[in-house]
């Protein structure tokens, strides 16, 4: 099938019609060495039925764990059959960006639920329709502060996701936002530090809880330090811990983010994920990113149009709050499926079996020697294990059972060599969890 | 609608000068142009502004734009009646719909402002 829909009657009309016989013609300004004249080295088409046995060919050499234990900023919880059905339909699937709001009210009404949902769930009055994940949302949230503040110093704890602290400094690598790691005791941001390091020139601090390293940090102890300086508090939330831990907006937090992904989106080897971001009142003018509202038409009949667009780059220009004016809607579709199929109850539910099994994980292993919990503050559904036997060993040996064991902490430059971060979901059974222990007793 | 007695910028602010006092809004042509405006972004008491530099926005519906300070100095008021209704500005332009009161630092700046004939020719020229 030929996707060019041009006819070479078409082409030629248009060649001629610059004075040109041939298409060659066209590129005689390239430099002949700079032309590449071979043919590309890939193989030849395959029939449909013989292309679909070789591609499954190359999956099947993927490995398959039965049991995922690895987390670190992206889980396998169970994902409902619905959400597939649903997300797939062509009506949501296709459909371009929501600007005509005259045929878009589906898409425009997803959007709007979406934003409800992560609000009722995260207690923040305001959240937009996405970002592209919750690492951007952080560098975003960064920006916001710094231009409400007009401060130029974003703290980030030493205890953030490594990957959405260099997320950050990329993001705002060429401003003049300074960003000053505060480091980490105890697994746990150094209140201390954290205290001393406020000042006048503070545009916000972010902070995560639970922590990369599944840790719930002391929001409290630090949420009216950095008010009083007159610093904004961003925290870095994990969704489907709200279902058991204080909220947000509990905190008294100014802008709260997530990565969506836990809720009901694949691991699909990093994405496409979602950013969930959301803000206190008055900042609702500062928010990057597009916003559904609720409103009635001529016939007073309720309908959804994208709001509050001047703060935008398509109207507002170099002066935009962002220069992100999508969002990830299917994504974001998914994440709202999945909070409405799942319900305040079922996200308790799922919280408290992440809850409950991660800590007999925790200690089960506990129990074996040699192997031992490496922090001593409360987590959720992740912890660290200092291991006798080095973190790359257990994974390469446990694989052989299908078993995913962690992630191995020795690479993240955070001093934890030795260390095996381990994260259970709801998913995760108590024999898999009493299998993980027997294999791990026998790796030497 | 051009007020004699006051002063205005060509970027469509008016100027009521009361000693060193000077109080800022925008133009009826202004406001006109812009339509419904639905919020202004007040700057704080206590704020440097300088000679045609923006201190604040004005949003309506489908633009939003900046707002000059036609003279440098301190910010000693702002028109906080336009948090809760910014729609005075349309109803009520030269009036309750000013914007903020500065303290000037150098009054010849006030000499380059316009008239309000020159203002009339100015945005006739537009």
């Amino acid at each position: 099938m030929n996707y060019i829909p041009n006819t070479n009657a078409e082409l030629q009309r248009m060649l001629e019609s610059f004075g040109m016989a041939d298409f060659e013609d066209l590129l005689k300004n390239i430099p002949g060495s700079l032309r590449y004249r071979h043919s590309l080295n890939i193989p030849s088409a395959l029939p449909e039925h013989e292309l679909v046995t070789h591609l499954a060919g190359m999956a099947g050499e993927n490995t398959k764990y039965d049991a995922c234990f690895a987390g670190a900023g992206a889980y396998d919880h169970f994902i409902p059959a619905v959400i597939g059905g649903l997300v797939s339909r062509p009506e949501f699937m296709t459909a371009y960006t929501p600007y005509q709001p005259e045929v878009a009210q589906g898409t425009l009404q997803a959007i709007y639920e979406f934003q409800s949902m992560i609000s009722s769930l995260n207690g923040m009055p305001v959240t937009n329709a996405s970002m592209y994940d919750g690492s951007s949302a952080l560098a975003e949230a960064a920006i916001l502060a710094s231009r409400y503040t007009g401060r130029n110093d974003i703290l980030v704890a030493a205890t953030v996701n490594p990957h959405y602290v260099e997320t950050i400094k990329t993001y705002l690598s060429g401003t003049n936002i300074n960003v000053l790691l505060i480091p980490a005791s105890e697994g746990l941001v150094d209140y201390k530090v954290l205290r001393s390091s406020l000042n006048h020139n503070t545009a916000a601090l972010i902070i995560q809880s639970p922590n990369f390293l599944g840790l719930i940090e002391n929001i409290e102890e630090v949420a009216g330090d950095v008010k009083a300086c007159g610093a904004l508090l961003a925290l870095a939330y994990d969704p489907i811990s709200l279902g058991v831990l204080k909220t947000p907006g509990e905190y008294g937090a100014d802008i709260a983010c997530a990565e969506g992904q836990p809720l009901g989106l694949p691991l699909a080897y990093g994405g496409p994920y979602v950013g969930l971001f959301s803000v206190r009142q008055d900042l609702i003018r500062k928010i990057p990113g597009r916003l559904a509202a609720k409103t009635v038409d001529l016939n007073n009949k309720t309908g959804y149009v994208l709001t509050l667009q001047t703060r935008e780059q398509h109207i507002r220009r170099e002066k935009a709050t962002s220069n992100i004016c999508t969002n990830q809607q299917l994504c974001a579709l998914t994440a709202a499926i999945y909070l409405a199929v799942m319900g305040k109850k079922g996200i308790k539910r799922v919280a408290e079996l992440c809850l409950t099994k991660a800590h007999y994980a925790a200690s089960e292993i506990s129990k074996i020697s040699g192997y031992q919990l490496k922090f001593a503050a409360p987590f959720f559904k992740e912890f660290v294990i200092q291991t006798p036997v080095s973190p790359k060993k257990i994974i390469a040996g446990l694989s052989k059972f299908n078993i995913l064991a962690g992630v191995d902490l020795s690479g993240f430059k955070m001093g934890l060599k030795g260390c095996l971060m381990i994260a259970v979901t709801e998913k995760i059974t108590y024999n898999q969890i009493d299998e993980l222990v027997f294999r791990l007793s026998k790796v030497k | 609608m051009i007020p004699e007695g006051l002063k205005y910028s060509k970027e469509h602010e008016w100027v009521n000068i009361e000693g060193d006092t000077v109080t800022i809004g925008i133009t009826d042509y202004a406001q006109g142009e812009l339509g419904d405006i639905v919020f202004v972004e007040l700057p704080s008491v206590g704020t440097k502004v300088e000679y045609m530099q923006p201190f604040g926005t004005i949003e309506a519906v489908k633009a939003v734009s900046d707002i000059f300070s036609p003279v440098t100095g301190e910010i000693v008021e702002v028109n906080t009646a336009l948090e809760a209704d910014a729609g005075i500005v349309n109803s009520d332009p030269y009036g309750s719909g000013w914007i903020i009161k500065v303290k000037i630092e150098d009054g010849s700046e006030l000499d380059q402002l316009l008239d309000a004939a020159e203002y009339q020719e100015h945005i006739g020229q537009n």
